[in-house]
């Protein structure tokens, strides 16, 4: 253990507002997603650093399911986006009103 | 005793100094990536250049999972993340032609951005001050399986994962699967395509004025031709939705 494990979480909490600050300030949906990537993988580095310091593999494990969750979260989301972007041709967040009904 | 413990600690002193400097430097490169990347996704206007700098965070990423020993979670960060979830956000950009930049000043809300960045701001600042006055670990260690001792990184990660955690890695299965049905459900079209048209939309065309039935007299020839243009260009303008 040679790098100090809060040094890894203040670097992961870094991230994680960096990529929240975004989703704040972004207006393309694209980009708003990318934020959210950039949070989870804040927080798998988080789950990284737990596991190791408390020596524990389900750390790991977490970072496994919330990959795959990741995964499907971003197919299901971009699939809405160019439903989005069948009916208009522009993808701010103002815009996700007309997949109302 | 002392004289025994004293050599041995000369010896490993410096392959410990030597250890320590590579992980730094492997954190370090890391950070530099992770940060560099997460502030060109947020501050570039071109989607594109946004979906290039994420892979460097998280490349970044997968360094830091390195320097602390998660070899396979590194491996699939890359394969995972980088190969397949990135090209699946560049294939949008790029299929949907949205790499335009983004248009500034029609904000619908004036000081939402300034009051974004001081409210993160304030969070970090929070999450940093709530580490220096609490315990970063609390619970005990080692509830599914210890992550040292023998063995390799995937055998423990594999064991853990098909012993204590089978029935939601099974789950992970069927939340694919539902995901893949979503995406096609989502992105298909519901209306005619262009050149199939519906029964109505036939109709309708049979009955406006100038696209009489087949066996209505052919108009002279100099008009016909006008007129078959137009049509065409009428089936043809037929809207995809």
């Amino acid at each position: 253990m040679s790098v100090p494990a809060a040094w890894y979480l203040i670097l992961a909490a870094i991230l994680f507002l960096v990529g929240a600050t975004g989703l704040l300030v972004r207006r393309n949906v694209l980009i708003m997603f990318m934020c959210i990537e950039l949070m989870l993988n804040a927080v798998n580095l988080t789950f990284v650093t737990f596991s190791r310091l408390l020596n524990d593999v389900g750390g790991q494990v977490d970072v496994f399911f919330v990959l795959v969750v990741a995964a499907a979260e971003v197919v299901v989301g971009l699939a809405i986006i160019v439903a989005m972007f069948r009916r208009r041709a522009a993808a701010t967040a103002d815009d996700i009103h007309i997949l109302k009904g | 005793m002392l004289a025994s413990v004293i050599p041995s600690l000369v010896a490993a002193a410096p392959r410990t100094t030597l250890g320590n400097a590579s992980d730094w430097a492997v954190f370090l490169v890391g950070a530099a990536l992770i940060l560099l990347g997460a502030f060109g996704v947020i501050l570039l206007r071109n989607p594109v250049h946004c979906a290039l700098n994420l892979v460097i965070t998280l490349i970044g990423v997968a360094l830091e999972f390195i320097d602390q020993s998660a070899d396979f979670l590194a491996a699939v960060q890359i394969i995972v993340y980088a190969g397949a979830i990135v090209i699946l956000f560049l294939f949008v950009i790029m299929f949907l032609g949205i790499d335009r930049k983004e248009a500034l000043g029609r904000e619908a809300t004036r000081f939402q951005k300034p009051l974004a960045v001081i409210i993160g701001l304030m969070a970090l600042g929070l999450i940093l001050a709530l580490s220096r006055v609490d315990h970063w670990v609390s619970g005990t260690p080692a509830q599914s399986g210890v992550l040292n001792g023998p063995g390799t990184n995937v055998q423990k990660l594999g064991q853990s994962i098909y012993t204590g955690y089978l029935l939601p890695f099974e789950m992970t299965a069927a939340l694919l699967v539902i995901a893949v049905v979503a995406a096609v459900v989502l992105s298909r079209r519901h209306h005619s395509i262009a050149g199939e048209m519906t029964s109505d939309e036939q109709q309708e065309l049979l009955q406006r004025p100038g696209a009489g039935p087949a066996d209505a007299p052919p108009p002279p020839a100099s008009a016909g031709g006008v007129d078959g243009a137009e049509e065409t260009q009428s089936l043809e303008g037929v809207p995809a939705e």
